[in-house]
């Protein structure tokens, strides 16, 4: 999996915190770039190509959504945003902007690679994911839209399909509530988070074995959902 | 079409009086020809009734006088036990209104609406109890003859000759939600007379065998259910304008009665109000001040501020004119409030030499104003003229002193020349003593001026000299002349004088308006209004003054900390009904007016700001209707003064507010991220030790481990006391959704999965769990805490259980333990901050989950606490309201 070729970008104005980020990154192959302010890890970016940035929301000279924003102008490259807690907007902007995943601060060596590998591998399955997509004994044929549990089908209402094929085709990836409301129910909806939260127990009972400990539909409490195959 | 649409302002009326109705009690009348008809028998069987339907009913006060009849009702009913005072040396039983008020009944009886309350109650008359009892929102039953009615009073006095003393307002009447008619046909009335069912009081025993004449009854019966008709047509009027049954209010035919210095005005305020009421018009009442009627004694110029006040009470604007000449007053003032009518007495009263009544004059100025008689001469004999002069100014003796010093100087000036000038000159020096006495001393010197000039120029120059013989008879011309300049002279210095008097009360008045006004504009501080406030009212008004202001519970109290010797003897408990019910009290007004203190509220636009306190030194000054406009104009300014000052208070205080919070919040963010960055980094650092490579040895991997472990601690240490700190701060910002709970119990449980590694955890949610409206990532906060919790304080393999359930209008979610419970007496402090289960223990962590957690559930309206569990475990249960859901998306359950 861990292609050597990959590198990954660094933002981050505290020195510690890039040296450990540094250390670790190192130790699973991956070649680090590093940059101390926002818009020198822009200049970076374009001119090294990394496969994946992990970027601070806590940047002194450019907000986090900026950062996302000018990088997306050409390039769908991951990106891994650090922030502190009680900073749930921050967090959201940035999701909503297209950053692909979070790690609140104070984050664990091990957490910070898991989040890592499954974005790049979600990088090199390609931009439209597989077509079956398969977390515990449930199976989703993004194709067919057929879901079948242990073999069995599901039946799932309209709205229940559209929010699950979304999860499944963003596999691993955070999603915003206002993002998934746009989605499935349309732009008009995306006040009315209660739909959501409505439909995605309703998933959880029929998909997961015990719908209040979920090990696949993960609720990012206060940002959104995630579906987690491992 | 468009003749049907109601004016919009009588809309607003109208809505206004349903308003007005809405939060007020209603007032039912039973309403009599005369004393026996059985009115508070037919009111206390009412009250039966309404009892028998389950209302709240209370016998305010009953007046059955010991008559068996009457009192028999009277059981059952729970009655409020009288007031008892002293007056005149006798025991007096008075309605006792604060028990009825702190009673709060649905329905109060209160019998005898007429009633005259003993002096030093809080209003003089029953009506007004009955008022304020209404205005509670209680409703009230009471009961009234007819001759009790204002406007009737005359014309009773003039069927039976007898004067009734206590009258109710017509408007009382009027207002009333129901009048009931008690009818007896007189010769019932009689016979029960005759039997001694009917009460009369011992020593007017005579008088009232009088009054209980068949003719009377007879007249009187009539004049009650006429007036009751009266009523019934004036409610059908009222129907239909209300009904938007456009009608064009005939400003035109509005009214002006002239109140003049004569004993029957009172007699011609009432008719006037009868008319007005009968042609359904407003009215004014002025009263027309010349220098003649300035020199009316004070008991007399009372007397017709009365009479003006009465007006008021009757519906009446009122005004005090100033001239020389009342009609062309009148005329004025009746074509500027463009009214039609002007009502005036028929007394005897002519001008002197032109044998023309008011009437004629009024006529003569303006022919299109149409002038209504009223006859006022009273029954009774003309007011004897008794202290005639009491309040007469005191310079005028001296005038007449010096009236004499001129003509003797006059004398002195002119001896010398006697033999050398011609008589006719001689005299011109007594007329121009005359001319400067008059115009110096007014009219009463100067007559005296005019006989000692005469008698002195008849003394000393006319042949014979030195003696009062008059030799020639033209002499008797000069000293008419004298006397006439001097009477012409006088009249016209003080009509001149009075003139300048009156200008300058008026610019006084407009003076002292400019001047309070513009020193209250400039002011900032509440101290300030009040001074200067304080200072202008001694000054226009000759009184002591305090002004109170409410503090935050709306209680009055004194700004003035060490009131200065002379202060007013301020009743706090009648301030406070002053500022409780926005209306004056004490002296010249309606509530307590024995009091020698007036209470005026200060009403600001947005509610009143305080009450006025003063205590005139010339009480007549505020019994002025012009005095009383100034000194109401007075409170407004000052409240308006207040009221800004309030205001520029409230605009501070929330600049200083949000300008902490900026402070406070950015000291947080900062605090918050100078913690956090080593802490990740020591945590990153230590974690990478253990990747490092070559890899480390198994001690030197443990202290890697033990390091992250510290760093954790020390993080969820940090968390806490930055999330305290926040919600310490004041307003915990809530981002309240609605969601299910098993979402964030399952995050929470998800989120101490380490901790609870060792332990059993149960989840038991009911399936049909509504939604609850909740900050999620607060409220995990909260169960992440209470499961830190159980998993710090029971041991290892114990079982955790989540539950929820609803009770009521609330949800219930609790955390229970099988562990080894709470020491007895800790529940409570348990949720303290720094607080921690045990006393001594090994166990980390700084108490103040728990203080978060109750800071978080009250901020959402909700309860926490914690109780004995199964085995003896702690439960920790939180309770949140409920509240409506939103309603749940519909979908058509198509099968994808």
């Amino acid at each position: 999996m861990n292609r050597p070729a990959s590198a990954v970008l660094i933002v981050e104005d505290e020195k510690p915190i890039r040296r450990f980020v540094r250390a670790a990154l190192e130790s699973e192959g991956l070649k680090v770039f590093e940059a101390e302010t926002g818009r020198q890890g822009l200049v970076e970016a374009a001119t090294r190509k990394p496969d994946l940035v992990v970027l601070d929301l806590g940047l002194p000279d450019l907000d986090g959504v900026d950062f996302i924003c000018g990088l997306r102008a050409w390039s769908a490259m991951p990106v891994i945003v650090l922030s502190a807690r009680a900073q749930e907007p921050d967090k959201i902007g940035a999701l909503d902007a297209g950053a692909d995943d979070y790690l609140t601060k104070p984050f664990g060596v091990g957490e910070l690679l898991a989040r890592v590998r499954a974005a790049l591998r979600r990088v090199a399955t390609g931009p439209e994911g597989a077509a079956v997509v398969r977390f515990g004994r449930t199976s989703v044929d993004l194709g067919a839209r057929v879901v079948t549990r242990g073999g069995a089908p599901v039946h799932l209402t309209a709205l229940e399909y559209r929010l699950l094929a979304v999860l499944a085709r963003n596999l691993g990836k955070v999603l915003t509530h206002r993002q998934l409301l746009r989605e499935v129910w349309g732009p008009s909806y995306i006040e009315q988070s209660h739909y959501l939260r409505i439909y995605m127990a309703q998933l959880r009972h029929k998909l997961e074995d015990d719908p209040a400990q979920p090990r696949y539909l993960l609720t990012e409490i206060g940002v959104g959902y995630r579906l987690s195959a491992e | 079409m468009t003749d049907d649409r109601a004016d919009p302002d009588e809309l607003l009326a109208r809505i206004r009086r349903e308003e007005d109705r809405a939060g007020r009690g209603r007032l039912k009348i039973f309403f009599g020809a005369s004393a026996g008809v059985g009115k508070t028998y037919a009111m206390l069987s009412a009250a039966h009734e309404l009892r028998a339907q389950g209302v709240d009913v209370l016998v305010g006060i009953a007046e059955t006088h010991g008559r068996k009849d009457t009192q028999a009702p009277l059981a059952g009913l729970e009655v409020l036990p009288p007031r008892v005072v002293e007056h005149r040396g006798a025991q007096v039983a008075e309605f006792d209104i604060d028990a009825a008020l702190v009673r709060r009944p649905a329905c109060i009886l209160v019998d005898e609406l007429a009633h005259s309350n003993a002096p030093g109650s809080r209003h003089p008359k029953r009506w007004q109890d009955i008022e304020e009892l209404l205005d509670a929102g209680i409703d009230v039953f009471t009961t009234v003859n007819v001759q009790h009615l204002e406007s009737l009073n005359d014309v009773v006095n003039g069927i039976t000759g007898i004067k009734v003393w206590e009258t109710v307002p017509d408007r009382v009447f009027d207002q009333a939600d129901e009048v009931i008619v008690v009818d007896l046909p007189p010769d019932e009335l009689l016979q029960r007379l005759r039997q001694g069912k009917v009460y009369m009081a011992a020593q007017a025993e005579q008088a009232i065998r009088n009054f209980f004449r068949k003719g009377n009854l007879i007249a009187l019966r009539e004049l009650a259910l006429r007036r009751t008709a009266d009523r019934v047509d004036d409610q059908m009027l009222a129907y239909r304008n209300d009904e938007a049954i456009g009608r064009v209010w005939a400003t035109r035919e509005s009214m002006l009665a002239c109140v003049g210095p004569q004993a029957g005005s009172e007699r011609l305020v009432r008719s006037a109000a009868r008319l007005a009421r009968q042609l359904g018009v407003e009215w004014h009442a002025v009263y027309v001040e010349t220098p003649a009627l300035q020199r009316l004694p004070t008991a007399q110029r009372e007397a017709i501020l009365k009479v003006l006040a009465l007006a008021q009470q009757l519906g009446a604007r009122t005004a005090t004119l100033t001239g020389q000449s009342p009609a062309a007053e009148i005329i004025d003032y009746a074509r500027r409030h463009n009214l039609a009518r002007v009502v005036v007495g028929r007394g005897r009263a002519r001008a002197l030499w032109t044998g023309r009544s008011i009437t004629d004059r009024l006529g003569t100025l303006a022919p299109e104003i149409e002038v209504i008689q009223v006859g006022i001469e009273d029954v009774a004999p003309r007011r004897a003229r008794a202290g005639d002069g009491a309040g007469q100014p005191g310079p005028k003796y001296g005038g007449y002193a010096w009236a004499a010093a001129i003509c003797t100087a006059a004398t002195a000036a002119a001896l010398p020349l006697a033999g050398r000038l011609d008589l006719a000159n001689i005299v011109m020096l007594f007329l121009l003593a005359v001319v400067v006495t008059a115009v110096r001393f007014g009219r009463g010197p100067a007559v005296l001026s005019a006989f000692l000039g005469v008698a002195a120029f008849d003394f000393f120059f006319v042949p014979p000299r030195y003696a009062l013989a008059v030799s020639d008879a033209q002499y008797l011309i000069v000293f008419g002349v004298m006397l006439a300049v001097a009477l012409v002279i006088g009249h016209l210095t003080s009509g001149l004088r009075f003139q300048a008097r009156v200008a300058g009360h008026r610019e006084a008045r407009t003076q002292a308006l400019y001047e309070i006004a513009r020193e209250l504009s400039g002011v900032l501080t509440r101290e300030q209004v009040i001074e200067i406030g304080d200072r202008h009212i001694e000054a226009s008004f000759h009184a002591r003054a305090v002004i109170l202001l409410p503090d935050a519970a709306d209680k009055l109290a004194a700004f003035d900390a060490n009131p200065q010797a002379g202060a007013p003897a301020v009743d706090l408990a009648v301030a406070q009904w002053v500022f409780d019910n926005g209306k004056p009290a004490g002296f010249a007004t309606d509530t307590l007016p024995g009091s020698r203190v007036h209470y005026t509220p200060l009403p600001a636009p947005m509610r009143t700001r305080g009450v006025l306190v003063l205590e005139p030194e010339i009480s007549r000054l505020l019994l002025i209707p012009e005095q009383r406009r100034l000194l109401e104009t007075f409170a407004a300014l000052i409240a308006i003064a207040l009221e800004r000052v309030h205001y520029v208070e409230v605009a501070q205080g929330a600049l200083v507010r949000i300008e902490s919070e900026r402070l406070r919040n950015s000291i947080l963010s900062a605090m918050s991220h100078d913690l956090r960055t080593p802490l990740t980094s020591l945590l990153g650092l230590a974690e990478s030790l253990a990747i490092t490579r070559p890899p480390l040895s198994a001690a030197q991997l443990e202290m890697a481990g033990a390091i992250r472990d510290e760093a954790v601690r020390m993080n969820a240490l940090v968390n806490n006391l930055l999330d305290m700190a926040r919600l310490q701060a004041g307003e915990v910002r809530l981002n309240r959704q609605w969601q299910p709970l098993e979402e964030a119990v399952g995050a929470a449980v998800a989120a101490m999965r380490q901790p609870l590694a060792k332990h059993t955890v149960r989840i038991d949610l009911p399936a049909d769990l509504p939604l609850a409206e909740v900050d999620a990532v607060l409220f995990e906060r909260v169960l992440c805490n209470l499961l830190e919790n159980a998993a710090k304080y029971t041991p290892a393999g114990s079982e955790v259980v989540i539950e929820a359930s609803t009770q009521g209008d609330e949800f219930r979610v609790a955390v229970a333990d099988n562990g080894p419970g709470l020491a007895p007496g800790m529940e409570e402090a348990i949720f303290e901050k720094f607080t921690r289960g045990e006393v001594e223990s090994t166990t980390p962590g700084v108490g103040l989950g728990l203080a978060i957690s109750r800071a978080i559930v009250e901020a959402h309206g909700g309860r926490i606490w914690v109780e004995r569990g199964r085995d003896g475990g702690a439960r920790f249960v939180i309770a949140l309201p409920r509240g409506t859901p939103p309603a749940l998306p519909a979908e058509a359950g198509r099968a994808a």
